[in-house]
């Protein structure tokens, strides 16, 4: 998987993207370019509102842009068809929103399976195997069968994170996916991402807590809409190594 | 989304909101056991009044006055009086190929002996009627010709009659003498019993007497009301008919060119009319009852746009994780033809209970399977037809905004 050619992932030229709300038009990306290579750990970092989860509805092709182009492996996403998308988001794209969105009423298992459920190569068995995989990766091994109910934020966040990485995902991103969570397990879900990323995965991670800029290899940050900052991380620190340092926990099992 | 996962992923929908679910498929349970039940009496009735009209013999010829009424245009009253009894004596005497002839005149009222009363239908006969209906003399004789030429007063009785008047005494009724309309009738003879037929009417009901006694003493006319021939055999029938035309135009002294006035009418074809009048009948109350099923394909429909705009988040999610339109839509749609469809199958089987009670209750009834057959169909097609609107509506959501409602 790793090349060390440095393919372009995702790249986007002036990508803007206007709502209108009532009249007025509010203006929430204002004309964003970049390239992201495959394998990068990008954080991405902004104030409340400076448009970091609408530049990452337009990455996961949940969105299109209002001008710009985006291009995705070198294909302008516009001109996909929305089936097309909406494959390219079943095989290709892991995406963990800011307020988890898992199904009510609905267990641990069955909502990290959904995105399973629409890729025919996965009969129900497997189906099964690559969700629990998931979970024990997340740390939920024994929370299959909770509904979404009957879990606190920070584990329905981390269902939200198994079902990102349950489809084997080349891009993964990651709206505020430790913001809920007490500094062990987030440091435990920041160990998983920098394993992903040595695994040769593209994440794209927005955070509003600068240290976690230290433990990727590229942090751009936002303002206003626009790009204010895009620095490379030269000496990435490695996750294992703050957890080794944390005081031992009581409540663990 | 293969077609078990979008079966598995309807019923919990549907688990989620049974009491909704169940509220909307009503319409279709109610729809389909009344459409089921109309089919079923109509089918049933048809085969049981067939079954009676074939006993009757098929070889029975019922010559009515006035010219074919099947056009449906009211006649004059006199046009109703041209059978005579000279006609009736000119077909005994000329037509060859009747075996047996009656004239017959009836009327209702009221039939009395000591302080029973009851009240029923006179026939006046000639004594060939027994024959003609293949009904036989359990107690007794019939009257003879004789009685015919002196109008006597004697008259033959079905069961229900003995039963009413005579209570358990019924043994020795023959010669006993009831009044009829105040007119001393004496009992000749019993009928043997026939029971109800398919019209629910009680075919014992009957007192016989000489058409002559029931025309001078009952009704007072000197007209006959019907001459009811039984054709020598049932090829022969028509030829019958033939010969009958000719005798009654030159009795009535028609000319070449002037319309019968009578008609002549072959249980045969009385066995095609009643049937083609059940199917009418039947045909209106299945689009009645269809009806109801469009009005609950409409409910159908209203409770999936409710559930699609309810389950707007849920949508926008599964498309966010990769659903298509396409799956979308045949989730919802799945989910509606579920609904129709159970809603069939319990109609279906609400329609057969109802049929097996009113089975029970005598009323003739038999599910055809077609209608079953029929009824799935129906609901399969209601559930897509009443689906697509709500699934289009769903499958058209953009992932994000939908993720958004609240
Ligand atoms: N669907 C929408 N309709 C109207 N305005 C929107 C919509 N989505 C986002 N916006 C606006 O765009 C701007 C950027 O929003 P966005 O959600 O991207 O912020 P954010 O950087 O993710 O903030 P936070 O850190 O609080 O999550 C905001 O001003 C918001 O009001
Ligand atoms: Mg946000």
């Amino acid at each position: 998987m790793s090349e060390d050619k440095r393919k372009v992932v995702i790249e986007l030229d002036n990508v803007k993207r206007d709502f209108k709300v009532g009249d007025e038009v509010v203006h929430a990306l204002r004309g964003i370019s970049f390239k992201i290579y495959e394998g990068e750990f990008v954080t991405i970092m902004g104030t409340s509102g400076s448009g970091k989860s609408t530049l990452l509805n337009q990455l996961g092709c949940l969105d299109t842009p209002t001008s710009g182009e985006y291009y995705l492996d070198g294909t302008p996403v516009r001109k996909m068809k929305r089936s097309e998308r909406a494959i390219l988001r079943n095989r290709k794209i892991g995406f963990v929103f800011q307020n988890y969105n898992l199904l009510a009423k609905t267990t641990s298992v069955e909502n990290v399976e959904l995105p399973l459920m629409y890729n025919n190569k996965y009969n129900a068995r497997q189906r099964r195997e690559a969700a629990v995989k998931a979970l024990q990766a997340v740390g939920l091994g024994d929370r299959l069968e909770h509904k979404s109910n009957q879990m606190s934020g920070g584990q329905m966040q981390r269902v939200a994170i198994a079902r990102a990485l349950v489809n084997d995902p080349a891009v993964i991103l990651a709206d505020e996916a430790t913001g809920n969570l007490d500094t062990r397990t987030s440091y435990e879900m920041l160990l998983l991402f920098q394993k992903l990323h040595h695994e040769g995965r593209t994440i794209i991670f927005v955070t509003h807590n600068p240290e976690i800029a230290l433990y990727s290899s590229r942090n751009i940050m936002l303002r206003d809409g626009k790009i204010r900052e895009d620095v490379v991380n030269e000496n990435i620190v490695d996750v294992r190594e703050v957890i080794a340092k944390l005081p031992v926990q009581n409540d663990e099992d | 989304m293969n077609f078990t996962n979008l079966i598995r992923v309807a019923m919990r929908a549907i688990m989620n909101n049974k009491m909704r679910t169940f509220l909307s498929m009503l319409g279709i349970i109610i729809g389909v056991a009344a459409v089921i039940i109309m089919m079923a009496i109509g089918q049933g009735s048809k085969m049981s009044i067939r079954g009676e009209l074939s006993k009757m013999g098929t070889n029975l010829l019922t010559i009515r006055p006035g010219a074919d009424m099947r056009g449906g245009v009211r006649q004059d009253p006199s046009a109703m009086q041209t059978l005579k009894v000279a006609d009736y004596e000119s077909i005994k005497q000329k037509a060859t190929l009747a075996r047996y002839a009656s004239a017959e005149v009836s009327s209702g009222g009221q039939v009395i002996y000591g302080a029973n009363n009851t009240t029923t239908t006179i026939y006046g006969e000639a004594p060939e009627y027994l024959d003609i209906k293949l009904w036989e003399v359990e107690k007794g004789d019939c009257y003879t010709e004789d009685d015919i030429r002196k109008s006597a007063k004697v008259c033959v009785v079905g069961q229900t009659i003995v039963e009413e008047l005579f209570g358990d005494k019924g043994y020795d009724c023959v010669g006993k003498t009831i009044r009829f309309k105040s007119i001393p009738f004496r009992i000749v003879g019993v009928l043997k019993g026939k029971g109800y037929n398919s019209w629910g009417m009680d075919q014992d009901n009957v007192m016989i007497a000489p058409y002559t006694t029931v025309m001078k003493r009952i009704v007072a006319q000197t007209y006959l009301s019907s001459i009811v021939v039984s054709a020598v055999s049932e090829e022969k029938s028509d030829d019958c008919i033939e010969e009958i035309n000719e005798i009654l135009r030159e009795n009535h002294k028609l000319k070449e060119g002037d319309a019968n006035d009578f008609t002549v009418h072959s249980q045969q074809e009385m066995m095609e009319t009643m049937s083609t009048t059940m199917d009418t009948i039947t045909i209106i109350l299945v689009v009645a009852a269809a009806f109801s099923l469009l009005v609950a394909g409409i409910g159908i429909m209203n409770i999936m746009l409710v559930s699609v705009t309810e389950r707007t988040k849920e949508i926008g999610l599964r498309m966010s994780v990769g659903a298509r339109g396409k799956d979308i839509s045949r989730q919802f749609l799945i989910e509606a033809v579920m609904i129709s469809l159970t809603g069939g199958v319990l109609g279906v089987l609400l329609g057969y209970l109802l049929c097996t009670a009113a089975s029970s209750m005598g009323l003739p009834c038999s599910i055809p399977l077609w209608s079953v057959i029929l009824s799935f169909t129906v609901c399969a097609c209601i559930g897509l037809i009443f689906g697509f609107v709500p699934a289009r509506k769903a499958a058209r959501m953009d992932p994000i905004e939908a993720i958004r409602y609240e």
